[in-house]
């Protein structure tokens, strides 16, 4: 039996906001985790359009999420306080969806800008490109003294909760598995599969090259104004070039262009360095291991490598392209 | 004026490093068609290679007290210049072999995230390895300002940070030009399937090509650690970052031009901190980059390349 994904979006919206309601009652450790789950799945989901599906490999999504993280917060400090819509500690909801917007607009709009250049390159340059962009962005908000330059940024309230982040998590999930599954988003795929069969077929595959990009930066910049609204305080150096590295990192372990694996990566990478610095508290282990264990990223990379070594589909992902799959399963 | 000559030499010593760095990026984009990401922590190696030494090397060669030439210093310094060199070709020779051999028919990106996975091991194994915090390199050369060219500050390092890029250019282009070896990596970047055909081993350029790169990265860690003594183990990130725009700029793929381009963008790089601001330091090597990538991608000396079906 299928369900239509409305009526999942509509469960997981109507479960997040009854886990809501207990919110106080978890523990406040969990509680951090399963919000960061949630805004990787975000950021995860959304950068699978671009590097999954539509095959491009952006390597600067931070630099997306640290355009959201700024707008929005700077929407809330500026505009909302002026409103009194800030007032004793509580931001009031219509303006909190206004500044979740305002951050995903912002950096729908810096992906535009960024992507109408770069996508005209391929492969390795595009990633390098995008790596550049996103360093751009960080320099030049290391140079913004309105929000706090290279001292970082603080907000007054907290409003992000566990109903927010997973309803942001459940229409993106929703948004983009529907939109590679609609006729229009067939087209992504097939700028991945071969661009330039896809070009003689007629379809515009800068476009939809740029469209993909300028959804993953707008779900990248409301992940950046939930995070913005969670953590309380932002620093150009958390959107760095290892951030998009992390969420590059969930792409592909998820397996590119397979949105389920990429959530279940997004899941398990986030825990998993808790789970790391609770193994390097073994005292039985030798120094040495639990100084490697501590440092996340020398995993990480090791992982990335075998990965590419043995499984460069991903944990997850069915590999291959859809008409090529097809051709071996013979119903094509 | 004399400010901006001041501004040029340090550009300039600046741009050496770049065009070592460079070097490597685009002699193995020519063989193998790929960014080897890592370059730029082999140069880190290549500068931790020889903190290590210097202290060994140093009881053969000893540094001659009041930093005056000696032929002792000298006979130091460049023994750890070799040994590091010699370590550093190792290591690349090693991640072309372990890593990128395997991977040599697989799609393109699946080579380019191994690139960015081997990076940030070789940067966080480093931590691991040598400490995050930042090291003194040693003075193998002790350095001094020269006297006698007015109000300009020229220091003997810096000076020997340009002759030696300039000894290693040329080698290298006597390498690459007149040499068996040179002239196989030149048949193999200009067509891998007929190189081979013509009984070419391509394993063995390809591992040569790195052994050369990686070692002329090390290079550039000593002569750049000689003038600036602090060394960490992410240092190789942003001069790598760099060099590869270099690379770009220059043509990739082309050995005069990523030299080219090293020294171009060392200049600019140290006029926008001279005269624009210092923060904008390090975006504009990625301006550089996005705009010669939208103007002419080929590059300044690179031939532009039509996509075949």
């Amino acid at each position: 039996m299928r369900t239509h994904p409305k009526s999942w979006l509509l469960a997981i919206i109507v479960v997040s906001f009854l886990i809501s309601l207990f919110e106080d009652k978890i523990n406040p450790y969990h509680y951090d985790i399963l919000i960061t789950i949630g805004i990787n799945i975000i950021l995860g989901v959304g950068l699978n359009l671009v590097n999954g599906y539509t095959g491009q490999f952006s390597l600067g999504h931070a630099g997306f999420m640290a355009v959201g993280a700024y707008a929005s917060a700077a929407f809330t400090v500026y505009v909302a306080s002026g409103l009194g819509g800030a007032e004793g500690g509580v931001l009031e909801e219509s303006l909190f969806i206004t500044a979740l917007l305002a951050g995903g607009f912002a950096a729908a709009f810096a992906g535009l800008l960024i992507g109408v250049p770069s996508l005209r390159l391929k492969g390795d340059y595009l990633a390098i490109a995008t790596l550049g962009f996103g360093e751009i962005i960080r320099v030049v908000i290391q140079n913004m003294e309105a929000v706090g330059g290279a001292r970082g940024f603080s907000l007054p309230i907290t409003p992000t909760n566990f109903f927010w982040t997973y309803m942001v998590a459940a229409i993106t999930v929703y948004v983009v598995v529907l939109l590679v599954n609609s006729t229009y988003g067939r087209g992504f795929l097939t700028v991945r599969d071969d661009e330039i069969a896809a070009e003689a077929m007629g379809i515009n595959t800068t476009k939809y090259k740029v469209i993909a990009f300028v959804i993953a930066a707008f779900f990248a910049g409301i992940a950046g104004g939930l995070y913005a609204h969670f953590k309380q305080f932002i620093h150009p150096e958390g959107f760095n070039f290892l951030r998009s590295v992390d969420i590059v990192v969930i792409v592909i372990l998820g397996g590119m262009g397979n949105t389920p694996g990429v959530i279940v990566a997004a899941i398990l990478l986030t825990i998993l360095p808790e789970g790391l610095r609770e193994l390097a508290k073994v005292q039985a282990l030798p120094e040495w291991l639990r100084e490697i264990i501590r440092n996340r990223m020398i995993l990480y990379s090791l992982l990335l490598i075998t990965l590419m070594l043995t499984r460069p589909q991903g944990l997850f992902g069915g590999g291959g392209s859809r008409f090529k799959r097809k051709v071996k399963e013979g119903t094509a | 004026m004399v400010e901006f000559l001041q501004q040029l030499i340090n550009g300039l010593s600046l741009g050496a490093i770049y065009a070592l760095i460079a070097l490597g990026y685009t002699m193995v984009y020519g063989v193998l068609r790929f960014i080897n990401f890592a370059h730029g922590d082999v140069y880190m190696v290549g500068a931790f290679a020889g903190f290590y030494l210097a202290p060994w090397v140093g009881r053969f060669f000893p540094v001659a007290e009041g930093g005056g030439f000696s032929w002792s210093t000298t006979a130091g310094a460049i023994t750890i210049l070799l040994l590091s060199m010699a370590i550093c070709a190792v290591l690349g020779v090693l991640i072309e072999l372990l890593v990128y051999r395997p991977l040599r028919s697989r799609p393109r990106l699946t080579v380019l995230i191994t690139a960015i996975g081997v990076s940030i091991f070789l940067e966080n194994f480093g931590q691991f390895l040598f400490g995050a915090e930042p090291k003194y390199f040693p003075e193998i050369l002790p350095d001094r300002a020269i006297e006698g060219v007015g109000e300009l500050t020229i220091t003997v390092n810096q000076v020997i940070l340009l002759v030696a890029t300039g000894v290693l250019l040329v080698a290298l282009r006597f390498i690459v030009m007149k040499t068996r070896i040179g002239t196989a990596m030149r048949a193999l970047s200009f067509n891998p399937t007929a190189a081979s055909l013509m009984g070419i081993n391509t394993s063995v350029v390809i591992s040569f090509t790195f052994a050369l790169g990686s070692a002329l990265a090390a290079a550039a860690g000593i002569l750049n650690a000689i003038n600036y003594p602090s060394i960490d183990p992410l240092m190789g990130i942003l001069p790598g970052i760099k060099a590869f725009v270099a690379a770009v700029l220059g043509g990739i793929g082309n050995i005069p031009g990523a030299a080219l381009g090293g020294l171009i963008l060392g200049v600019l790089e140290t006029m926008v901190v001279g005269y624009i601001s210092p923060m904008y330091r390090d975006a504009i090597a990625f301006a550089v980059l996005i705009i010669i990538l939208i103007i002419k991608p080929s590059g300044l000396l690179g031939k532009a390349e039509r996509e075949k079906v």
